[in-house]
């Protein structure tokens, strides 16, 4: 367990910059999450602290001490790959004691046997230990390469969309297992994903990368609520936030360009009339879609709402996000 | 209905498709049979025709392989009774076994030659496969080429610039030369084909074992090469096929000390009149450890020749 620091990372593919000068700081039990589109360099930061790519220019501080020049073993870093993460030729037990058997750890033969029974145990594939990788199902190799991640104690856990092959139940299920294992371990974690309910309900920290940048770092709360940029709004938050022209509604503030409305911004039965053109019950929550000045907003109401299409609905901003042209946030 | 329903063959395609399968098997095996009855003839049944297909089967090919033989006096047979079943087939011709031939140590220098060679071009091969897999080699798309190249004549089209340098260097019939000429031969196969294997087993294996602890060729060895078995055993039996049965630069490089079996087995022909059963159980005999290396290993052959086909 230690804290990562970056400075001025950067990592050129040919002529694309896939991380753009980043400067990041991940204390020590921490848990980071990475979110940004396809592209944005997440997984590129990952593999640029375990070592699997070499910095073009900048530093990583590991626990103090700068990794640039060590080997990813060297690193003491542990890694859960998107897919293809299970070796196939081993048992899965044998993929668990992998780590522990290597040649920086050779962990003695006693302490294998109970790393590994207690992880199995955790993540629910004690009765899986015999068999061959590739006989499990999705779901349990996921669990596996969790497992192969967990039953060293390395100074950072990364982890690269480590859910998002499972289905629905199996992810939420695990995302609370993983979210406690984090916190009873005190574990460094960075975590790459596009599911925002992972980064709002794990992490401590959320980085928003937007083509190799890191646009903004803080608490899962700043990120939704005082996004810097509209693109950072937009990361967050379900139905996503609605970006209008800023003179839709009156009372803008000068230079704003746009206006972002999170459902929460939006109180109904005054202001500006627009009509409902959908209704989308999803049991939890109604998803309102109205036609407002011509433009569609996507908005939450009652659970049993009496709307139908054709109403004429009146809504209002409140406490919404202005953004300026370069979609900056003003104030 | 699934959507991906094949149309079963009619009774009667499958009657034509099975009587066409068993007679391409038969005249495939037909001159192996041929080969294998020849050696247990008797050598006049060996050149009668209409050739017999039931005779009496004898042990004399074998025995004339394994030996040399010289006439002797009818005084010196008479005071020297055979004693051993092989002695007594050779008095039959009022011949005495004079010692044993050549096929033995031919037949030894065969096996150095063809699993030596076949030994070196898998190993370099592999590591050459591996580091054009992986790694960015400057210049890789025209090594690999080059390497290629090396097939687009026939090796023995530079059997003489060959020949020369063989004779400067002393490689001459010695058993290092031709291993290494075997392996040059083979080595743009293996080269070629375990880079496909090894394109095919994905990086993050490595990179999961790399994170784990293990160093690049510790990673190599414990996760990369037991995943590539399959076209290492495939690219082995394809490089003993080759080097077992070569032939014309055996003939033009070997002669005494280094010589393999194939030159050999035609040189039997003249020691005492043309013996057919003896050539034929040197050929017999010779066919056996390419069949049994490749029976042994023919999960790994067929699984090798179909792979990338079926994606996991």
């Amino acid at each position: 367990m230690a804290e990562v620091i970056l400075q001025g990372a950067t990592k050129r593919f040919g002529s694309t910059v896939a991380v753009d000068d980043v400067s990041m700081e991940v204390a020590d039990g921490a848990f980071v999450v990475l979110l940004g589109p396809t592209g944005a360099g997440k997984t590129t930061m990952l593999r640029l602290i375990s070592g699997l790519e070499k910095l073009d220019s900048g530093d990583i501080r590991i626990g103090g001490r700068s990794v640039v020049g060590e080997t990813p073993a060297q690193r003491d870093v542990a890694m859960v790959f998107q897919q293809y993460s299970l070796y196939p030729h081993l048992t899965v037990r044998e993929n668990l004691e992998f780590p522990l058997r290597s040649p920086i750890l050779k962990t003695p033969e006693d302490q294998i046997r109970r790393k590994v029974g207690e992880v199995a145990e955790v993540l629910h594939i004690a009765h899986k230990l015999d068999n061959k990788a590739t006989a499990l199902s999705g779901g349990e190799m996921q669990r596996v390469s969790i497992g192969r991640a967990l039953v060293r104690d390395p100074a950072v856990h990364l982890m690269d969309e480590p859910l998002s092959s499972l289905d629905a139940k199996l992810r939420s299920g695990l995302r609370v297992e993983l979210k406690r294992i984090q916190s009873s371990l005190g574990a460094t974690m960075l975590y790459v994903t596009h599911d925002q309910i992972e980064a709002m309900t794990m992490a401590t920290h959320v980085g928003v990368l937007d083509h190799g940048r890191l646009v903004q770092f803080g608490t899962p709360r700043e990120i939704y609520e005082t996004p810097v940029s509209l693109y950072v709004a937009s990361r967050l938050g379900l139905p996503r936030i609605n970006a209008l022209p800023a003179d839709v509604f009156p009372g803008a503030p000068p230079g704003a360009r746009t206006i972002g409305l999170r459902p929460e911004h939006l109180v109904h039965g005054a202001g500006q009339e627009g009509e409902v053109t959908r209704i989308e019950q999803l049991g939890d929550q109604t998803r309102l879609h109205l036609r407002l000045a011509g433009h569609d907003i996507v908005t939450l109401t009652d659970v049993h709402t009496d709307l139908a299409p054709g109403d004429r609905l009146a809504v209002a901003p409140r406490n919404a996000l202005y953004f300026d042209a370069a979609g900056a946030r003003i104030g | 209905m699934s959507a991906w329903s094949i149309t079963e063959p009619t009774s009667r395609q499958k009657w034509i498709a099975g009587i066409l399968v068993v007679l391409y098997a038969v005249i495939t095996i037909i001159p192996l049979i041929w080969i294998v009855a020849t050696g247990f003839k008797s050598p006049a049944d060996a050149i009668s025709y209409p050739p017999k297909v039931l005779f009496e089967p004898t042990l004399e090919g074998y025995v004339n392989l394994f030996t040399t033989r010289t006439r002797q006096t009818e005084e010196y047979l008479a005071a020297n009774p055979p004693q051993t079943w092989y002695e007594e087939i050779v008095r039959q011709y009022d011949m005495v076994i004079a010692g044993p031939s050549r096929y033995g140590e031919r037949f030894v220098n065969s096996v150095i030659i063809g699993f030596g060679s076949t030994f070196l071009s898998v190993f370099l091969g592999t590591l050459a496969a591996y580091a054009f897999s992986r790694f960015k080699v400057p210049l890789s798309d025209d090594l690999l080429f080059f390497i290629l190249s090396t097939r687009m004549m026939p090796p023995i089209a530079v059997a003489i610039p060959i020949f020369l340098m063989f004779r400067t260097l002393g490689l001459s019939d010695t058993h290092l030369g031709m291993i290494l000429l075997y392996t040059a031969v083979n080595i743009s196969l293996a080269v070629w084909l375990l880079k496909g294997f090894m394109d095919e087993i994905p990086r993050e294996y490595e990179e999961a074992a790399l994170i784990d602890g293990y160093t690049r060729f510790q990673a190599f060895r414990k996760v990369v090469l037991p995943q590539a078995t399959t076209g290492i055993v495939a690219t082995a039996i394809f490089c003993l096929i080759f080097s077992w049965n070569e032939y014309a630069f055996a003939v033009l490089l070997t002669s005494g000390t280094a010589q393999t079996a194939p030159p050999f087995i035609p040189t039997i022909i003249g020691v005492g009149g043309q013996d057919w059963p003896a050539v034929a159980a040197g050929a017999t005999l010779f066919l056996l450890p390419v069949l049994v290396f490749t029976v042994f290993l023919r999960k790994h052959l067929l699984r090798g020749i179909t792979f990338g086909a079926v994606r996991k």
